[in-house]
């Protein structure tokens, strides 16, 4: 097959909030910048953020950056590094006062200023009582911040390449990265993108479970390219599962809804959250929300005619309220559940809907690996933002309307990194390996040829359900245990699948099947690296590590205060350490404590 | 529930191996979990791997699987599948070229998008903070920020299918209003020049099929009225 090659400084994969923050970097420097993105930018998984992005700004209530590089680490469950999060928390005011100058339509104060709402996790005053931190356009943040990223895109001329799919990443012979193998969507053709510099912001890997938030194109693309490059994947063992996934169709409902006002309750209408977290109740942090909801149906105070969800009532709100504040939630519940909130509550249940780990970063957002005794070694070439990566600032346990504000931040950070990298002659353009596109040419040229293979759907779904069985809100040492061995069954079925269309154009089943390969790490990484971790923490909740007086909710620090490294080639697990020490003089590091809400 | 089986009558066209495009009648019996139109598709997928269609978010907000529904434009995501009259004819958007199957090339539709500077104009230095805005002000984008570029509206305008390469459009024009609309924006005078035209903004002939297919419930023409009411006022 005929392989074109194209040079840049730069490329990026991925054209959601991260990887738009980070060209508009690039292209605004001048650069010569490729982005990638398998659908049109503005169709890119952050479309779909609700809620909010978080930024100390204190339009409403008292705030600083303090309180809020607080509260993220107790959220994280002590796991994210503190270097990270305060820079994250310093610079959340500039990134989100950057985007209103772009032209981000936020909802305002009465005084004209950027509207902010409560969110889970996010209080004042180190836990006292919640805070208005969430800046928002009514329920569509996400859209409204997307649509914002790509039109500033447009003014600065960035170059697109649309409907491409990033196959491989290329490495050379030190292991520095040198580019990616591309696919283009509509011929069939593949091309190396050669660059100084390769920038991964391709999201997250949802869809290895069978019920998610996710988009169908979820599928871990970046981190299993990495992985498969042999970059380790970092605290993959933790996934966030919203509280409020529709019941049945697993399309979000924002934790805004709770933010302005909504409770859930169980069968008999009690406002359970009262007895877990008697502070923020319905406000605590989504993993012990999740779980206060799981128990209450696994104890048969489930809502419905199989008592297997609970309810999410905003009745109370004004209808106003509701139509200004939450409109697009009051679309998606009458769509996909069938009620008007604003008159039913919403039946809802936890639900797959984050990756906390992913592929490792500094705050620079270089990818970083150990070599030669160091942990963080930055691979020469290799950035990747938001959330593929794993700076890490989410630890355990990712706060809402965190994931937004990473994506900005740390967008924008690789991007600056990169510029310097450039600008300062630190990056030149390595010569491409003479097998670089080998690796994507045999992946193609197997598919084509594969006889008496499997299905690339069957195999997905025995992945999912493997995934939600085996990894769910709840983990069971024995499940855990049999998990491994299933995924590894699955993984191997997932080396056969066979397609029937065989078509260069649009041809959506080898899409499919490129994608489950990348998901079928993600999804070995997350059982292998969940297995081995023998504590609780955060999402990562285990039978075998209880709540006890010597290790509070199960947390055992003295042995796990680490963050899990795998590797794919032969499913290594390695460990490194939390950075417990913040990047400068102005915050004394969080110490360690258990986390109550 | 019952289980129940769905006809279909979709447009096929694969370049690699089709000499012209074809109906191809096919049923799927579907899971009681399938809902939505794209669920089913996503059910047939499993049947026939060759079957290709644009999908990402399923709730409505990507944009990303418009298509013609028995004759009317809609997203698969947002269509409820009981609801719809068997068997269901499936169509590519009318009035732009076929790619394969229901994946049309959306070029000339993002062209006029971008051809509308899609983005904010404000050559003050930037403040420190956010410059300010009353509820009342941000309100005026309620019903046009909203926008996913699903191209229904424009792939239904007879305007937009004679003169697609002249005419903006109504998701280009609501766009166009959107930034017309926004007290931030100081390009209002070069805006309205653009659209000064008999063709970028003067061929929309008040049809109105935009806001009878908007998923969203936007209303292009109202927006289309707004521009026109603008130039007129600044003609006097």
């Amino acid at each position: 097959m005929n392989v074109a090659k194209r040079t840049f400084d730069a490329v990026i994969v991925g054209a959601g909030g991260a990887g738009l923050r980070a060209a508009l970097q690039l292209s605004e420097s001048g650069l010569k910048t490729a982005v990638l993105s398998k659908v049109f930018p503005t169709r890119s998984h952050t479309v779909a953020a609700q809620g909010g992005v978080a930024a100390s700004l204190g339009n409403s209530t008292e705030d600083n950056w303090h309180w809020h590089m607080y509260d993220t680490v107790k959220g994280s469950d002590w796991l994210g590094d503190q270097d990270a999060i305060e820079f994250m928390c310093k610079k959340a005011n500039e990134v989100v006062i950057e985007l209103e100058h772009y032209g981000m339509p936020f909802d305002r104060t009465d005084n004209g200023k950027i509207y902010q709402r409560p969110f889970g996790g996010h209080s004042m005053n180190y836990g006292q009582a919640p805070v208005m931190r969430s800046c928002a356009a009514a329920d569509r943040t996400g859209h409204a911040m997307l649509h914002a990223l790509y039109q500033r895109n447009v003014r600065a001329n960035t170059q697109f390449f649309v409907e491409w799919m990033a196959l491989d990443l290329i490495r050379d012979a030190d292991g520095d990265v040198v580019g990616v193998t591309a696919l283009e969507m509509e011929t069939g053709e593949v091309s190396i993108f050669h660059a100084k510099a390769t920038i991964f912001a391709t999201g997250g890997s949802g869809r290895i479970y069978y019920s998610s938030t996710n988009a169908f194109i979820n599928t871990g693309d970046g981190v299993g390219m990495a992985a498969r490059a042999g970059i380790p994947l970092e605290d993959m063992e933790f996934w966030q599962f919203h509280p409020t996934g529709v019941a049945g169709a697993g399309v979000l409902i924002t934790e805004g809804v709770r933010g302005e006002g909504g409770i859930l309750r169980n069968s008999s209408g009690e406002r359970f959250m009262e007895r877990y977290a008697p502070n923020l109740k319905d406000l605590a942090s989504r993993d012990v929300v999740s779980r206060s909801m799981v128990t209450e149906i696994n104890e048969g105070r489930g809502c419905g005619p199989d008592k297997d969800h609970v309810m999410l009532d905003i009745t109370h709100l004004s209808p106003e309220t509701i139509m200004k504040r939450l409109p697009g939630i009051r679309e998606i519940s009458i769509q996909f559940a069938g009620v008007d909130p604003i008159k039913a509550p919403i039946p809802v249940v936890p639900t797959c809907h984050y990756q906390m780990g992913g592929i490792p970063t500094n705050f620079k957002g270089q990818v970083v690996v150990p070599k030669d005794g160091n942990p963080n070694t930055p691979v020469v070439g290799f950035y990747a933002a938001g959330e593929c990566a794993c700076a890490s600032v989410h630890g355990a346990n990712r706060l809402g309307t965190n994931s937004l504000l990473d994506l900005l931040v740390f967008g924008k950070s690789a991007g600056e990194t990169v510029v310097e990298d450039l600008q300062s002659g630190n990056l030149r353009l390595k010569p491409l390996p003479a097998d670089a596109a080998d690796v994507s040419l045999a992946r193609l040229n197997r598919l084509e040829n594969q006889k008496n293979g499997t299905q690339v759907h069957d195999v997905r779904l025995a992945m999912q359900r493997t995934m939600q069985k085996h990894a769910g809100v709840f983990r069971f040492n024995d499940l855990l245990k049999e998990g491994v061995q299933r995924i590894l069954e699955v993984a191997e079925q997932a080396k056969n699948t066979e397609i029937k269309d065989k078509s260069q154009v649009w041809n959506t089943a080898r899409t499919e099947a490129l994608e489950l390969d990348n998901l079928i790490e993600v999804a070995k990484a997350t059982m292998i690296s969940a297995e081995a971790r023998k504590e609780s923490r955060g999402a990562h909740v285990r039978d075998d590590a209880p709540d006890t007086a010597e290790h509070p909710n199960g947390r055992d620090d003295e042995n796990w205060l680490k963050h899990s490294l795998w590797f794919s080639e032969g499913n290594r697990l390695d460990y490194k350490p939390v950075n417990l020490k913040p990047m400068s003089d102005d915050v004394e590091p969080i110490a360690l404590a258990k986390r109550t809400y | 529930m019952i289980k129940r089986t769905v006809q279909f009558k979709i447009y096929r066209y694969d370049p690699d191996k089709d000499e012209k495009p074809y109906m191809q009648d096919i049923s799927v019996e579907l899971e009681p979990s399938d809902k939505k139109l794209l669920d089913a598709l996503v059910r047939l997928k499993t049947k026939d791997d060759t079957l290709s269609f644009r999908r990402s978010c399923r709730e409505g907000v990507c944009g990303s699987d418009a298509m013609n529904i028995n004759g009317k434009n809609g997203l698969a995501c947002l269509t409820d599948v009981d609801n719809v009259a068997q068997p269901i004819v499936l169509r590519p958007l009318p009035g732009l070229p076929v790619i394969r199957d229901l994946i049309v090339d959306m070029t000339q539709f993002f062209k006029q998008y971008h051809s509308i500077k899609p983005y904010l104009v404000n050559n003050d230095p930037a403040p420190e903070r956010e410059r300010l805005q009353t509820p009342e002000e941000r309100e005026e984008l309620n019903g046009l920020y909203e926008c996913i570029l699903c191209a229904c509206c424009s792939t239904s305008c007879p305007s937009f299918w004679w003169n697609p390469d002249k005419f903006v459009g109504p998701a280009g024009l609501l766009n166009a209003y959107r930034f017309l609309a926004d007290t931030r924006d100081q390009d209002t005078a070069a805006r309205l020049d653009d659209l000064e035209d008999p063709y970028r903004l003067f061929r929309c002939h008040s049809i109105m099929n935009c806001v009878d297919v908007c998923p969203k419930n936007l209303n292009p023409t109202r927006a289309i009225g707004k521009i026109k009411d603008m130039m007129v006022r600044r003609a006097v």
